[in-house]
C-alpha cells in the first residue's frame, strides 16, 4: 500500500525545502556570485545579488598576486599522488583481508582503524624536526607521504568492505577450473573490484584535496597546496574580498563536483562501513 | 577455502601496510614521548636535558591548559549538537516526497566538500566582518548594533563556521540510515492508530540510534583537531578564548619553539583522543560481526 500524499502537502515541502536548503548552500553561492564582482561592488551596501557589472579580472588579478596555478598544481599533485601510492599499498592488503581471512583479520583491521585516531598534534614536532633534518619540509613528496599514511587505513578499509561484498563462490569455481592465480587477479577480481577501487579513489582524493593540518604546517612558498594558499588571505592587503572569492571558487569547484558524485561513497567510507 | 600457498601469499601482501602504518605510529610517538621527558627549545640549541614530568607540570597546570580543554568540550559539543539536531531534522525533511529532491540534496551536501580554510574565511570576511559582513549588512538593516564575531563571540563562531561544514555530513548519514527504515512496520503502525509524533519517537529514532552514535564518534575524532579554522579566524584569541587543545599545542610547539612543553601537550592530547577511540572501536567492532 503505497501512502498517499497530497499536493498541498507535497507543495509546502517543496517549499521548505528548498528555502532550507539554498541557506545551506548560500555562503557558496555567495563567493562565486562576488568572484565575479569589483572589489568595490563586492562590499557595497546594499549588497548587489544579481544586478552588477559582471567581470572575471578577479580570475585573473589572483594569479598575478601570487602564482595561484602552481598553487593549484601542488592540490592536484599531492591528493592524487598519495592516493595513487596508498591505493597501491592498500590493495594487496585489502584483497588479503577479504579473501584470506585470518583469525586475526578482524583486530589487524580494527588495529588500523586506530591509528587514523592520533591527533596529528601528538606527531607534530617530530614530523617536523625529521622533515627538516631530511628535506623533505616543503616539498610535494613530503606531504604525499605523510597524507598516505593518514589516509591509509580509510583507503584499506574502504577497499575491504568492497571486495568483501564480491562473491567468494566465483573464484572458487574459477579455481576448480584450474584458473592460476594470475588469472584470477586479472580477469576476475579486478573487473569486480573497479568500481569499489574508483569511490576510494575519489573519495581520497577528496579528503586529501581538503587536509589542512599536515598541509599548513609542513608547507611554505613552494609545495603549498590550496588550503595553504588560501590562508595567506587571512592577514590580507586592501580590498580583497572578490579575489578571496576568486581563489576560493576555483579552489573548492573541482572537489565539490567530485563530491557530487561520490555522495554514496562518502557514507561508507567515512563510516568505515557501519552504515551503508 | 584458502590453501597454504595463498595463505603466505596473504601475509606477503598485507606486511606493506602494516609495517608502514606500525611505523608511522610507533616512530614520531616515541619521539614525542621522549622529547617530552626534555628541556628541549629551538631557539636555543645543544641545551638540551632529562627533566623527568616538569614539562607535564607545566602544561596540565597552566590556567591555557583549563581554558583550552574548556574551549575544545565546548566546541566538540556545540558543533556534535547543532549538526545532531539539525542533520536529523534536514534527513527527515529530505526523506519526504517533493519536487526536486535531488537537487535539494546535493545543495545541503555541499558545504562538506569545501575545504576548511575556505570556509573559514569565508565567513570571516564575508559574512562576519562588523564593516563589511552580510550579517552586519542586515544587523544595521534592521537597526542593530552589528555584531564583531570574533572579539565578542571568538568560540561560538568557530562553533557556527565548523557546524556548517558537518551538518550536511550528519544529515546525509542519517538519510541514508532512513532509507533502510522498513516501511511495513511504520504502516501497520499507522494502522494501530499511531501518530507522526509517536511513529517518530517509537520507531524512526530507535531506528536511528546507531547512526547517531556513528556520526557522534566519527566528528568527535575530527573536532577534536580542529585547526585550521581557528588559525586563520582567531589565531587562538583574544588571549586564549578561542584555543583548544590542538591549537594550544601547536602554538607551544610552533610559535614558542618549545619542543619539551609542546611534546607533553601532544601526550595529553593523544590520551584524550583514546578515550574517545576505545568507545568508537567498540561501536565499529560490534557493527562488523553484524
Amino acid at each position: 500500500m503505497a501512502r498517499e500524499v497530497t499536493k498541498k502537502t507535497k507543495v509546502i515541502t517543496t517549499l521548505i525545502a528548498w528555502t532550507l536548503g539554498l541557506m545551506i548552500f548560500f555562503p557558496i553561492l555567495w563567493t562565486v556570485i562576488t568572484s565575479f564582482k569589483t572589489e568595490a561592488e563586492a562590499i557595497a551596501s546594499p549588497p548587489s545579488f544579481f544586478i552588477f557589472d559582471w567581470t572575471f579580472e578577479n580570475y585573473f588579478d589572483v594569479h598575478e598576486r601570487s602564482s595561484y596555478f602552481l598553487h593549484f598544481w601542488n592540490s592536484v599533485v599531492i591528493s592524487v599522488g598519495s592516493t595513487l601510492l596508498g591505493l597501491l599499498i592498500a590493495i594487496p592488503a585489502a584483497w588479503s583481508m577479504a579473501f584470506v581471512p585470518s583469525k586475526n583479520t578482524k583486530n589487524l583491521l580494527m588495529w588500523m582503524l586506530s591509528t587514523k585516531m592520533l591527533p596529528p598534534v601528538g606527531v607534530l614536532i617530530p614530523m617536523y624536526l625529521i622533515y627538516k633534518d631530511t628535506g623533505l619540509l616543503d616539498t610535494q613528496l613530503g606531504l604525499i607521504i605523510i597524507l598516505t599514511m593518514i589516509n591509509l587505513p580509510i583507503i584499506v578499509w574502504m577497499l575491504y568492505t568492497y571486495f568483501k561484498e564480491i562473491p567468494t563462490e566465483i573464484l572458487e569455481a574459477a579455481r576448480m577450473d584450474g584458473a592460476s592465480l594470475k588469472y584470477e587477479l586479472f580477469y576476475i577480481l579486478t573487473p569486480m573490484a573497479l568500481p569499489g577501487i574508483a569511490s576510494t579513489l575519489l573519495l581520497n582524493i577528496i579528503l586529501s584535496w581538503n587536509e589542512a593540518f599536515w598541509t599548513l604546517n609542513l608547507t611554505a612558498a613552494n609545495a603549498a597546496p590550496l588550503t595553504a594558499f588560501i590562508a595567506s588571505y587571512s592577514s590580507p592587503e586592501g580590498l580583497f574580498y572578490a579575489k578571496l572569492s576568486a581563489a576560493s571558487t576555483m579552489a573548492i569547484a573541482p572537489i565539490l563536483i567530485m563530491g557530487w558524485f561520490s555522495q554514496k561513497q562518502l557514507v561508507r567510507g567515512l563510516t568505515f562501513g557501519a552504515v551503508k | 577455502m584458502a590453501t597454504m600457498h595463498s595463505k603466505k601469499l596473504g601475509k606477503y601482501m598485507l606486511s606493506p601496510s602494516v609495517i608502514l602504518l606500525l611505523a608511522w605510529m610507533v616512530i614520531p610517538l616515541s619521539f614525542t614521548l621522549y622529547f617530552s621527558f626534555l628541556s628541549y627549545n629551538l631557539l636555543m640549541p645543544g641545551t638540551e636535558e632529562f627533566i623527568g614530568f616538569t614539562n607535564y607540570q607545566y602544561f596540565l597546570t597552566d590556567p591555557a591548559f583549563f581554558e583550552a580543554l574548556k574551549n575544545t568540550l565546548l566546541l566538540v559539543g556545540g558543533v556534535l549538537l547543532i549538526t545532531i539536531v539539525g542533520g536529523t531534522g534536514f534527513a527527515l525533511l529530505l526523506n519526504l516526497p517533493f519536487w526536486g529532491q535531488g537537487i535539494v540534496r546535493v545543495l545541503v551536501i555541499a558545504p562538506f566538500f569545501v575545504m576548511p580554510t575556505v570556509s573559514a574565511l569565508v565567513w570571516k570576511n564575508m559574512f562576519m566582518n562588523p564593516e563589511n559582513g552580510l550579517f552586519a549588512y542586515f544587523a544595521k538593516f534592521l537597526g542593530f548594533e552589528p555584531i564583531d564575531f570574533f572579539a565578542q563571540i571568538p568560540l561560538l563562531s568557530i562553533t557556527i563556521i565548523v557546524s556548517w561544514m558537518w551538518l550536511p555530513f550528519a544529515a546525509l548519514i542519517i538519510l541514508t540510515a532512513l532509507q533502510s527504515l522498513d516501511q511495513e512496520q511504520l504502516e501497520a503502525a499507522e494502522m494501530d492508530g499511531a501518530g507522526h509524533i509517536q511513529k517518530f519517537f517509537y520507531i524512526t529514532l530507535p531506528h536511528l540510534a546507531r547512526p547517531i552514535t556513528v556520526v557522534i564518534l566519527i566528528q568527535t575524532i575530527f573536532l577534536l583537531s580542529i585547526f585550521a579554522e581557528i588559525m586563520v579566524t582567531t589565531n587562538g584569541g583574544p588571549g586564549y578564548a578561542s584555543t583548544n587543545i590542538t591549537y594550544l599545542v601547536y602554538a607551544q610547539s610552533l610559535l614558542q619553539f618549545d619542543v619539551g612543553g609542546g611534546s607533553a601537550g601532544g601526550i595529553v592530547a593523544v590520551i584524550l583522543a583514546n578515550i574517545v577511540a576505545i568507545f568508537l572501536l567498540r561501536m565499529i567492532g560490534k557493527n562488523l560481526e553484524a
